[in-house]
């Protein structure tokens, strides 16, 4: 399904059965990655551009491991914030990754839909790696496929999402994601970091964070940046701990094996208490493994239509999804 | 008297009928009205001509069906002193294709600190102040600039917004910036200001003029103003009219300007208040910039849509088609309303007055070709569109300023 398309924007543009194909491809993969030798040929002749025009280091880090673990070339471009007009080298980018015939861009960019402008600019499949704060798909994808591992499945849990709505990119790929697959999604966060007319997406708005955490399956507690911020938002760290810090006391009213995630870096003791960090709840490192499994299931269905010559296995999506992607994903051995 | 209306039909005298040498203008089913006046333009001279010339500017005009405009003073440097505004009166002059009343800023390089010569200014041609492009923030320096335009006979021309709602927002703040995870800027960031304005034209006996209205709650504001008495006009624009913030769904930079693209129920009051005369007159806000500052990213690219080559059609497509306007209630808020609300005489196609006409074909429908425009700007959401009232011929002074390849001419 996902095989067909040339990009991935974002989860609001993907049916429940796209993600749950990249949920079942990302499974495969994260077996490859408990192997001696984490290594498939899969991307082989393949060039990948990591373009991060904002600064990153685990998003970058988990593409470009993923990109190595199927075997692409890889190349890395990053930059932040120059002194040139940044449409302008948005525009010479794109006609520069035309020249050097690239296959697939995983791009981060300050500006929402900036993926979008090199997708339409460009043959390339190309892959949202976080845009301002519209999308983070590959990072909704990896927290739901972390909450598949752990809880089976997705449809009828009850899953709380913490923090600054307004400005976060992971929050929409996730609510998006979660709601797709059935999931009941209650936000919760300062009033001022609070979109207007968010119940739209589909989710509840908790009057508190405890009112959010109540019986929940699964909390995730999203990264607070006020220095990002306008300073008009909140007062102050210490006074966001205080009123919308996930700590152990308040976790307390959530169901008694909930997940705790965070999408990292993480803030301890401002948005998450650290007893919740490195508590037995939290997933927070699974994440961080899950991602690389997810990425290179992005990378490798996207691919589906990208092969160069005939080094590359003809396997596309359908195969993988029919097969499960074992017989297509070659184990190095 | 040359290039002036000698008169219509029977009325005009039988030597002028009778006179073998003139052309003979043959455009059957179209409309003759006075020439279009378009109150808000940025011509970008002098300065920014990469973007746009006062030549080109006043070509796309007459394309429009527009013999009048009147041109924003935030070029680089702003027309902010005498020899500035006569610099753009004599290019207007030398290119010939429409009158060009400047508008001089109301502050010093457009800062919002220092007053200009507003009386030197106005005796230099400037037929308004604003500082548009950019609020006048400070109310004392509205209250000031109020007064002394009050004495002169000027609108002070208010780009209603307040800077600091705005923020860096770049679309209208609703469910779609939501979504599309974009800055908003709320509709109170333009209300606000436009009732600050209210209260100091109340305060002073000035006349505020509301340029690009794109919120009902500003809408409200100014209605209730005018019934007081107050002395505050305004305008839109016809994009606020055909499109919503929906439009920006693709991130296409093309619908980006300020005041942005509101809610359908904004779009619903701004038509109301065109039929009730709320918003007096209609303008187009013709905004170019190259290519290249529009061909990126949404939050890069400029704020602002090219409008005169477009304006017509998109007005008679969203207010005359649906009936909420008759053909002459439309054309009246394009010609006597926005000249009134300078001040200027004209409009009209009375004997003696200098012949401004503009012929166009309600019926006619055309494609929009952004490629086909004389303005150098090409940054239209409206590419490919299909819309009535394709402008025949525009005369400016008795001399024809465009006329359709189509039309049909023959001498007596």
């Amino acid at each position: 399904m996902i095989g067909t398309r040339k990009d991935l924007l974002g989860l609001e543009d993907l049916s429940a059965d796209e993600i749950v194909s990249i949920l079942d491809t990302a499974r495969t993969f994260r077996e490859v990655l408990d192997r001696p030798i984490p290594k498939v040929p899969s991307l082989r002749g393949l060039t990948a551009a990591n373009l991060f025009f904002e600064a990153s280091t685990r998003t970058r880090l988990s593409f470009e491991l993923a990109e190595k673990r199927l075997s692409a070339d890889t190349v890395n471009f990053q930059t932040s914030g120059s002194s040139v007009s940044k449409g302008e080298s948005l525009k010479d980018t794109a006609r520069n990754i035309e020249a050097m015939g690239i296959h697939l861009v995983v791009i981060r960019h300050q500006s929402s839909g900036a993926p979008h402008y090199l997708a339409r600019n460009l043959d390339a499949g190309v892959i949202n790696a976080g845009d301002g704060t519209h999308e983070h798909p590959t990072q909704g994808l990896l927290d739901i496929f972390t909450i598949r591992e752990r809880r089976g499945s997705i449809a009828g849990l009850r899953v709380a999402i913490i923090g600054d709505i307004m400005h976060s990119r992971v929050a929409r790929s996730n609510i998006w994601g979660l709601i797709k697959l059935g999931a009941s999604v209650t936000v919760a966060g300062p009033p001022t970091m609070m979109p207007l007319e968010v119940e739209r997406f589909g989710v509840s708005v908790a009057r508190s964070v405890d009112e959010a955490i109540e019986g929940a399956d699964v909390v995730n507690i999203l990264r607070i940046q006020l220095e990002r911020q306008r300073s008009t938002l909140y007062s102050s760290l210490r006074e966001y701990a205080r009123v919308y810090g996930v700590t152990g006391e308040r976790l307390r009213r959530a169901k008694p094996d909930v997940t705790v995630m965070h999408p990292g870096p993480m803030n301890r003791g401002v948005e998450i208490a650290q007893d919740v960090a490195d508590g037995k709840h939290s997933v927070i490192l699974e994440q961080v493994t899950n991602g690389v499994a997810v990425r290179m299931a992005v990378l490798y269905l996207l691919a589906g239509h990208k092969a160069p010559d005939e080094s590359v296995p003809e396997t596309p999506a359908t195969e993988t999804q029919k097969a499960h992607g074992e017989p297509s994903l070659h184990p190095r051995r | 008297m040359d290039g002036a209306i000698a008169g219509l039909g029977e009325d005009a005298p039988a030597d002028v009928r009778s006179n073998r040498a003139a052309e003979v203008i043959q455009a059957p089913g179209s409309v003759i009205c006075p020439g279009l006046v378009d109150i808000h333009v940025h011509l970008r001279e002098p300065g920014q001509e990469e973007k746009e010339t006062i030549e080109s500017g006043t070509r796309a005009a007459a394309r429009g069906g527009f013999t009048t405009v009147a041109c924003m003073p935030n070029t680089a440097p702003p027309l902010d002193d005498r020899p500035r505004i006569e610099y753009v009166i004599r290019r207007a002059r030398e290119s010939g294709h429409a009158r060009v009343h400047p508008i001089a800023a109301v502050t010093r390089g457009q800062m919002g600190e220092a007053l200009t010569e507003i009386e030197d200014l106005v005796q230099a041609g400037a037929v308004a102040v604003s500082d548009d492009g950019k609020p006048v923030r400070n109310a004392e320096i509205m209250r000031r600039a109020l007064q002394l335009t009050r004495a002169l006979g000027v609108p002070v021309i208010q780009h209603a917004e307040d800077p600091d709602l705005k923020g860096d927002g770049v679309m209208h703040e609703g469910w779609t910036s939501t979504r599309l995870g974009m800055k908003g800027i709320p509709d109170a960031a333009e209300s606000v200001m436009v009732a600050r304005d209210a209260l100091l034209a109340e305060l002073t006996g000035g006349h505020v003029h509301v340029a690009h209205v794109s919120a009902g709650r500003s809408v409200d504001i100014i209605r209730k103003a005018k019934a007081r008495g107050i002395r505050m006009t305004a305008e839109t624009a016809p994009h606020y009219l055909v499109l919503t913030d929906e439009a920006v769904e693709g991130f296409d930079p093309r619908t980006k300007m300020n005041p942005p693209l509101r809610s359908a129920k904004d779009r619903d009051t701004l038509i109301e208040a065109i039929v009730d005369g709320t918003i007096d007159c209609l303008a187009t806000d013709h905004a170019p910039h190259t290519e290249i500052e529009k061909d990126s990213d949404f939050d890069s690219a400029p704020f602002g849509i090219v409008g005169l080559e477009t304006a017509l059609g998109l007005y008679i497509k969203a207010l005359v088609e649906p009936k909420h306007l008759s053909l002459p209630e439309l054309i009246l808020r394009l010609t006597v309303n926005p000249l009134r609300v300078l001040g200027l005489p004209g409009g009209t196609l009375e004997a003696g007055q200098p012949a401004d006409v503009t012929v166009f074909d309600p019926a006619r429908r055309w494609t929009v070709r952004a490629a086909e425009f004389a303005s150098m700007g090409r940054n239209t959401p409206f590419e490919g569109w299909e819309l009535p009232g394709r402008v025949a011929l525009t005369m400016l002074g008795g001399r024809v300023t465009y006329r359709a390849a189509a039309l049909e001419t023959s001498a007596r």
